[in-house]
């Protein structure tokens, strides 16, 4: 009279996870393609130095970067040199590499386009007025000096 | 006769890429570039002198080869500067020997008198750049805490935390980011 059900039968089956390390595979080839890396080897030394009042530099795309520092090999003496992407090079070779950098951006950001300065605790105002001073001529006039935020407590 | 081969398991499969996922987000620093952000102003025009400002306008700050500042006349240390400069922008108590100001119609806050202060920042080509940036940060700070006093006072909120377009323009009119650079001379020798 009384049926019984058999045991077992309505057992859920046990959700497949064989596809679980893809979708992670997945997630971290995302990661990989976004996250930029750094582009340029630094050749020159930089420890900047530290500020309170800092600015977060919003569109990463939109910045070129300058390196003032002393070269990071000995040999190359002591003196504060330029480096601009990945090679040494004088003043004047500064318009030409924010003409560079112009052509490679769209027509509607070039107005956005923002120098920041990396330069090294140690350097001396006399290189970095120079650059100043060529980025003027040539029409760069947002700069940025790159420093980190300094951790200090404020009393307000 | 052909023996089953046992499945290897690939239950851990997940863990490990999970594993490889964590380690990379580690690694990667989002290095995000923060700093003091300054306009330059455009280039000289020879025939055109510059607008002549009255003494009493301008805070003069000099940084000289060995990083010793001089304020207005005076010697400065780093650790006054933010105040003194504060002093001379908001000018509390309308003294004659600090800024004039013009009251002006600043749409989201009415009348307001604007400081016509400008600080004038003159460094030697010998002042490190650590001294300098110290220097642009003290100056920074002061602008930055006295735009902060009347946000507070006028939106409640501080400066930074304040959304609205027209109450940021407003404040940022009432108390601008007046910092003049000096043109560069050869004071001191390199």
């Amino acid at each position: 009279m009384a049926r019984f059900k058999k045991e077992g039968s309505k057992e859920l089956p046990a959700i497949s996870t064989s596809s679980m390390p893809d979708i992670i595979f997945l997630m971290l080839c995302f990661f990989m393609m976004t996250t930029s890396t750094r582009e340029v080897t630094l050749k020159v030394r930089i420890k900047p130095p530290e500020a309170t009042e800092v600015q977060k530099l919003e569109k990463k795309a939109l910045v070129s970067y300058i390196y003032l520092g002393p070269p990071i090999l000995n040999k190359l003496g002591n003196e504060s040199r330029i480096q601009l992407n990945d090679s040494f090079q004088t003043l004047a070779a500064i318009p030409e590499f924010i003409l560079a950098e112009r052509e490679a951006r769209d027509e509607a950001d070039r107005q956005q386009l923002t120098t920041s300065l990396k330069v090294d605790k140690e350097v001396k105002m006399g290189i970095v007025t120079d650059v100043k001073q060529e980025l003027r001529k040539v029409g760069a006039f947002k700069i940025n000096y790159s420093t980190p935020k300094k951790a200090v407590k404020r009393n307000d | 006769m052909a023996r089953k081969i046992p499945e290897i398991n690939a239950g851990s499969m997940a863990d490990i890429a999970f594993l490889l996922l964590i380690f990379w987000l580690v690694t990667t620093t989002m290095d995000t570039d923060t700093g003091i952000l300054r306009r330059l102003p455009p280039p000289p025009v020879d025939n055109v002198k510059p607008p002549d400002v009255k003494v009493r306008n301008v805070f003069n700050v000099l940084v000289n080869k060995s990083d010793r500042l001089f304020v207005d006349g005076k010697v400065g240390d780093i650790k006054t500067l933010r105040n003194q400069t504060k002093e001379f922008l908001s000018n509390v108590g309308n003294l004659e020997t600090l800024p004039e100001k013009k009251i002006e119609n600043i749409p989201g806050l009415g009348p307001y008198p604007i400081s016509k202060g400008i600080i004038s920042l003159k460094n030697d080509r010998g002042t490190s750049y650590d001294m300098y940036i110290q220097v642009q940060n003290e100056l920074t700070a002061a602008i930055n805490e006295l735009r902060n006093e009347l946000s507070k006072q006028k939106f409640g909120k501080k400066f930074e935390d304040l959304s609205s377009k027209t109450e940021i323009d407003a404040i940022q009119k009432a108390v601008p980011m007046s910092i003049s650079e000096a043109e560069p001379e050869n004071i001191g020798g390199k």
